[in-house]
């Protein structure tokens, strides 16, 4: 039985040039402690799944189908109450931009303070004791002086440790950490990074990382979903997608990793941009950047198939992996 | 320290915009008429009004009669007003009382209504209310301050006989030496309300706006989403995270607004008789009694400048990022 379950999510944004569909049935599941990864480009619908799991769409977007199993609880469905008492609890958050993720006219503690008394019948005198102690644990100097901080007296990487310490207030079961180091000085992010893996260990959180960056995830994560233009077009255990993967958009983005062929070669892009919601092409969404397309990939969208050890979406795919396809 | 840099600059800002108003006051009066005209009468010769006029210092260069002018203004000296053969400041003190009523009872009006409709406008904007509240202040705004005024009198005075539509009333309550207010008796109060009300709607539309706009802004803003996502109660999200938010700007925009409010009463005191300075500009400025206008601007610019200032360091306590920005400075 895993912590969350996604099963067929869709997330539909009615807008004047129609319905857009922004998540197409996409399903992934986290065990208990267990660290999983979601990657795409930007506009792949990372961060709508993410708050479709909160049921903190933004306006006008809304679940359309799907479950969200959470601790044999529909998320999806549960009730206004229910729901708040489920986030910043049991699930919390943690943005991607630090500079804008905390009110800038309250303080450290106030904000701190809140989140627990929010979810636990405790005095100020123990939250405060409980925020102060969890802002020793992500390292933050003198934490007592910094609850009467306001966010602007810190600089984005102290910032965005009191938003892990702000997500671990309640410990929490699991934790989604929307592109957590991304607004991030290039040379803090491995810090922050490992700072955050550290405390999910130790408190036994599950994680659900997302990024941009497959190579974070193959470090950090046990289970990886890639999604483009709102499907999973592969997924698995994140040792076997990233050892032997199949999509050529998967093979697109391992390969335009540092480090991935020749030392020195250039980077290799995948050619083209991820197209909006508004222009999916038929067939396979990934057909026009796609080395392998063929005349059947324009039409009809292929199923999500276990091909050997995972997930893939893509019509060619036995062909791939025998490496016959050209 | 920066505050204490902000609020020193903040204050010579000030003392120079009042410079330049009174320097605009003086103008005037060199523009406006001959003086003596109003101290003599037609029998006196030319002759006598030369030597008149360099006995006053009315030939002397402008600047020199200006800053004569000034060396008075600063120790409380605006002239006499030729009407009520009295101090100029004495007559603004007298009618000054009146006016603060108005105005504060307009502010009361536009805070109590503005700032919860404001913020329901923004957090349903699809409901019902916020529909007509937004219809109504489309409308409100184009609607002339004495329409709203003779319609108010029409109703509530002379069709319904509730309310008084002209004058403070009989029975005001004197709070400190010569400053009477209507605030504390039910007489004053029925005087009170018409006008109040007809000041604060030329007033209302815009804050409600501006709080709405404002608010729904915030709204969107990460730290409401991160708010949220803590599982925060909804009240604590509106009224602390999104409301404190929505009150800096409102308070600047809002400041400005009610020093803007004082040139309004002009209109409103006129159609209520309502004994108050902006009555007392009109009646001047018929009767060609310079030195008490020209008193009434260089009062209104002070009482003006000084809101401003007030709610600059006010916003600048409130707001911890713009204290950085002070001391960045
Ligand atoms: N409020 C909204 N209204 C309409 N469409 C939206 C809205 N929010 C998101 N979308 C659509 O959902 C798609 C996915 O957005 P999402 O923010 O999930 O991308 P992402 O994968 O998180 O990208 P990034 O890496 O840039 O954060 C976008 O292409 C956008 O068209
Ligand atoms: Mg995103």
């Amino acid at each position: 039985m895993p912590l969350l379950d996604v099963r067929d999510l869709r997330v539909e944004f009615p807008t004047r040039h129609g319905v857009l569909t922004a998540l197409h049935d996409v399903s992934f599941s986290v065990d208990k402690g267990e660290r999983l990864g979601i990657v795409g480009e930007s506009g792949a619908g990372k961060s709508v799944a993410a708050f479709a799991i909160l049921n903190l769409l933004s306006r006008p977007g809304r679940i359309t189908g799907g479950r969200i199993l959470f601790e044999d609880r529909d998320l999806a469905t549960l009730s206004r109450a229910d729901m708040r008492a489920i986030r910043g609890d049991r699930i919390s958050m943690i943005f991607q931009d630090p500079m804008m993720t905390l009110n800038p006219v309250l303080t450290i503690g106030t904000q701190m303070v809140e989140t627990l008394k929010a979810h636990r019948d405790i005095s100020d005198a123990e939250a405060r004791r409980i925020a102060i102690q969890r802002l020793g644990e992500v390292k933050i100097p003198s934490p007592e002086k910094r609850m009467a901080s306001y966010p602007h007296e810190l600089s984005g990487g102290m910032r965005q440790r009191v938003v892990i310490a702000i997500a671990l207030l309640t410990e929490p079961a699991l934790i989604i950490a929307d592109e957590p180091t991304t607004a991030l000085d290039v040379t803090i992010q491995a810090e922050i990074m490992s700072l955050m893996l550290d405390l999910c260990r130790t408190h036994g959180v599950g994680l659900i990382l997302i990024t941009h960056d497959l190579a974070v995830v193959s470090q950090v994560t046990q289970r990886v979903v890639v999604l483009y233009a709102g499907r999973v077009v592969e997924s698995g255990q994140t040792a076997r997608v990233v050892q032997n993967p199949v999509h050529p958009y998967t093979r697109g983005l391992l390969s335009a990793l540092p480090g991935e062929g020749e030392p020195g070669a250039r980077l290799n892009q995948i050619r083209g941009s991820m197209p909006p919601l508004t222009a999916i092409p038929p067939g396979c969404a990934f057909h026009p950047r796609c080395d392998y397309a063929e005349e059947r990939c324009r039409v009809g969208v292929p199923p999500l198939d276990v091909i050997e050890d995972h997930n893939v979406r893509c019509t060619r795919a036995r062909e791939l992996i025998r490496g016959v396809a050209a | 320290m920066a505050f204490v840099a902000f609020l020193i600059k903040r204050l010579l800002q000030a003392v120079l915009v009042m410079f330049v108003i009174s320097l605009i006051g003086f103008s005037i009066q060199d523009n406006l008429g001959d003086p003596l005209r109003e101290l003599v009468g037609q029998s006196v010769s030319e002759a006598q009004r030369e030597a008149m006029r360099d006995e006053l210092g009315l030939n002397d260069p402008f600047l020199v009669q200006y800053g004569r002018f000034l060396g008075k203004a600063v120790q409380g000296d605006l002239g006499r007003s030729y009407f009520f053969k009295r101090p100029v400041l004495d007559v603004i003190g007298d009618k000054f009382p009146a006016t603060a009523d108005l105005v504060l009872g307009a502010t009361l009006i536009i805070v109590l209504v503005s700032v919860p409709l404001g913020c329901w406008c923004a957090i349903r904007p699809r409901h019902w209310l916020s529909r007509i509240a937004m219809g109504a202040s489309i409308i409100g705004i184009s609607i002339p301050v004495f329409l709203t005024a003779i319609f108010l009198i029409y109703l509530f005075s002379v069709n319904l006989g509730w309310l008084a539509s002209f004058g403070r009333g009989e029975h005001l309550v004197e709070i400190a030496p010569g400053w009477t207010t209507g605030f504390l008796t039910l007489d004053g109060l029925s005087h009170l309300i018409l006008p109040s009300i007809a000041l604060s709607s030329i007033m209302m539309p815009l804050f409600i706006r501006l709080i709405r706009s404002e608010m729904m802004e915030i709204l969107e803003q990460d730290y409401i989403k991160f708010a949220w996502a803590k599982g925060l109660a909804a009240r604590r999200v509106w009224f602390l995270h999104a409301f404190k938010n929505t009150l800096l700007p409102v308070i600047t925009v809002g400041g400005v607004q009610i020093g803007t409010m004082l040139a309004y009463t002009i209109l409103t005191e006129s159609v209520f008789q309502w004994p108050g300075l902006g009555f007392m500009f009109i009646e001047a400025v018929t009767r060609v009694d310079t030195p008490l206008i020209i008193g009434y601007i260089i009062v209104v610019g002070l009482i003006f400048v000084v809101t401003n200032t007030v709610v600059d360091l006010i916003y600048t306590m409130v707001n911890p990022t713009v204290r950085l920005m002070g001391a960045a400075r």
